[in-house]
């Protein structure tokens, strides 16, 4: 089995998110990146069937060199070799195109992303490159099991979940559930050392249309000072959430 | 040109974010001086659809369509938006929601705008504000398609009522056996307690409750309030809780009117996921907790105390409504 698993390039979740240039570019100063929580998921469960059924890992990224470490740091959890397609991930669409060529060139049966990423939350691309490629999509995916090229996935659905048969080709985004947070993987020494030598490739971006654009950002509102309440007086809590905020 | 939302129902029945959405598409409809067309697929009665606004609803009915399909349902709607003519398409952020929406966008060629939290803020080019960086910021997305979707964000306009005499035409997409190459083989909800994508009020346990069996009153007040339960990352790591209470920046967002937060400290992280909520309340024994520069309301105690004390006044409280 041939997977591939798309890799998105995010500011670590203890950032403090700041704008520059009159709010029009988030501002990447002083944050520190990392894989997208979600696809760190993704990529250990892809481990998981490199280990128990054979299958070759390869990670994909759509953005300019500064993503090479990110890419290296999947190498070094354990993924084969890494795709890098040269330009600014813009647009969700535009990067779900450039995926797509990736994957139709390089023939992979089962594709692992995110369910979104946690810069921008699109939650677009894996549906989009599904849709693009007449792949079979689950989204929300919280447990995925393939026997015989036959897939058996879990969704997360609104107080449940569901469980969806179907053959492969298939792009599952995934949550914790796809693997226990206490079975995600961590680069080790000996891993790093071996990541340095795989394979990375760079390749030129294919002919893409932008759908959106971001014309600028803003940050939320500053807050007002906390109403504190004693701890012997509820009854004041109470009437403030019935006559003041209105939400009881 | 018109506005097409799809109005999604669970089990027949519509639920407020089917509404919202409807208000949502009337307000834009309004802005752009066209119609609202509303989808529904395998609706009891769509009748309540018109006191917010449905001009015209195009009635689907057929039982391949029972349980959710989200690239037949994604056909549907498109079909539907090929027939109305519509430009502006508007999709929910349930699990439904979002996993139809990628594949509807490709359909209609459609530039997709998620999370989307206000009325659009010009329409040439179409401008949204949409939840960014798990609601630390926000950005305003441009969309150059003719075709447009939107996702939309429970609880972030609420429902207008803007009653109209609906047009009620049935509608039969023609399906393709390629729309059901997946299938459903099971599927299981909790019955008789509220989600949290659905709670109006959710309340939310940390690490400071201690362990599993303190969940008692937790459950109790969410019980009164007709709250959901919810959960700080370590709770569900620790396996106190299930995963599906684990809200937060890689958990489920929270987008509830309240938001009563116990025994959590207010890591970036688990504000991320809950600061959308409209009014938060904190409960720790420690008011030095980063919660309290992030909450409406607070009290500075031990919630072993506070919140059995919390439970029984709102009882009182509730008995008077
Ligand atoms: C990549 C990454 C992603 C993450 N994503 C999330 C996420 O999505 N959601 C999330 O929640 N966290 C997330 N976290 C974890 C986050 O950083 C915090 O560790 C976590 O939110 C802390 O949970 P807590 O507040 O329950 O526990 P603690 O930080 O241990 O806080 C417990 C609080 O309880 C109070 N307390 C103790 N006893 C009492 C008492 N008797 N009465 C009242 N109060 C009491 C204490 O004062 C303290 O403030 C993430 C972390 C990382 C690294
Ligand atoms: N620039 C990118 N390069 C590679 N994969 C990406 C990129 N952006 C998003 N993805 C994948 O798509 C998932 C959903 O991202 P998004 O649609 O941006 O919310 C992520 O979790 C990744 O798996």
């Amino acid at each position: 089995m041939k997977i591939l698993v798309c890799i998105s390039h995010v500011p670590d979740t203890t950032s403090k998110i700041n704008f520059s240039e009159d709010n029009t570019k988030f501002d990447s100063n002083g944050v520190q990146f990392v894989i997208n929580p979600y696809d760190e998921f993704a990529l250990t469960r892809a481990m998981w069937f490199k280990e128990k059924q054979g299958a070759s890992i390869t990670v994909a990224t759509v953005g300019s060199s500064n993503v090479e470490p990110t890419l290296r740091k999947a190498l070094a959890i354990g993924a084969d070799d890494a795709i890098r397609i040269d330009t600014e991930p813009t647009d969700g669409f535009l990067v779900a195109q450039q995926l797509s060529q990736v994957i139709k060139a390089e023939g992979f049966d089962l594709v692992l992303a995110g369910k979104e990423s946690i810069d921008y939350n699109g939650g677009m691309v894996p549906g989009m490159m599904a849709e693009l490629l007449g792949f079979n999509f689950v989204n929300a995916c919280i447990g995925l099991e393939i026997e015989n090229n036959k897939a058996t996935v879990t969704r997360e659905i609104d107080g449940g979940k569901e469980v969806l048969v179907c053959d492969l080709p298939l792009i599952a985004a995934g949550q914790k559930g796809m693997v226990e947070e206490k079975d995600l993987r961590i680069p080790n020494m000996r891993g790093i050392m071996m990541a340095r030598k795989k394979p990375l490739k760079v390749i030129a971006p294919a002919d893409t249309t932008e759908t959106t654009s971001t014309a600028k950002f803003e940050k939320p509102l500053a807050k007002g000072a906390c109403k504190l309440v004693d701890a012997n007086n509820i009854d004041e809590l109470i009437d403030l959430l019935h006559n003041e905020a209105k939400v009881i | 040109m018109s506005v097409l939302v799809f109005a999604n129902n669970s089990d027949g029945k519509f639920k407020k974010t089917a509404f919202e959405i409807v208000s949502f598409g009337k307000q834009v409809a309004k802005q752009a001086e066209t119609t609202l067309v509303v989808v529904a697929i395998n609706a009891n009665d769509v009748s309540s659809l018109s006191t917010y606004g449905a001009d015209k609803i195009l009635q689907i009915k057929d039982s391949k369509l029972d349980s959710f399909n989200a690239k037949a349902y994604a056909d549907c709607i498109q079909q539907a938006a090929n027939k109305e003519s519509a430009d502006i398409v508007v999709v929910d952020s349930t699990n439904d929601g979002l996993y139809l929406a990628p594949i509807l966008a490709v359909k209609l060629e459609a530039g997709y705008a998620s999370n989307v939290v206000d009325y659009p803020s010009s329409l040439q080019p179409l401008t949204v504000k949409r939840k960014a960086f798990s609601s630390k910021g926000f950005s305003f997305t441009e969309i150059h398609t003719k075709n447009k979707l939107l996702g939309l964000t429970k609880n972030s306009v609420g429902l207008t009522e803007n009653p109209v005499d609906s047009v009620v035409e049935d509608f039969t997409p023609s399906l393709k056996d390629d729309d059901f190459k997946i299938s459903s083989a099971s599927i299981e909800k909790t019955t008789g307690t509220v989600t949290i994508a659905d709670a109006e009020i959710v309340v939310s346990g940390g690490r400071g409750l201690k362990g599993p069996e303190n969940w008692g009153m937790i459950e109790e007040l969410a019980e009164v309030l007709g709250a959901a339960t919810a959960c700080s990352k370590p709770v569900s790591d620790l396996g106190w809780r299930p995963h599906s209470e684990h809200v937060g920046q890689t958990g489920k967002p929270v987008t509830s009117n309240l938001y009563i937060a116990i025994g959590i400290s207010g890591a970036i992280q688990h504000l991320a996921g809950v600061n959308s909520s409209k009014v938060k309340v904190v409960i720790n024994n420690d008011a030095e907790a980063p919660f309290f520069k992030a909450a409406d309301y607070g009290i500075v105690g031990d919630a072993f105390e506070v919140v059995p004390e919390l439970i029984a006044k709102l009882k009182e409280f509730k008995s008077t409504l």
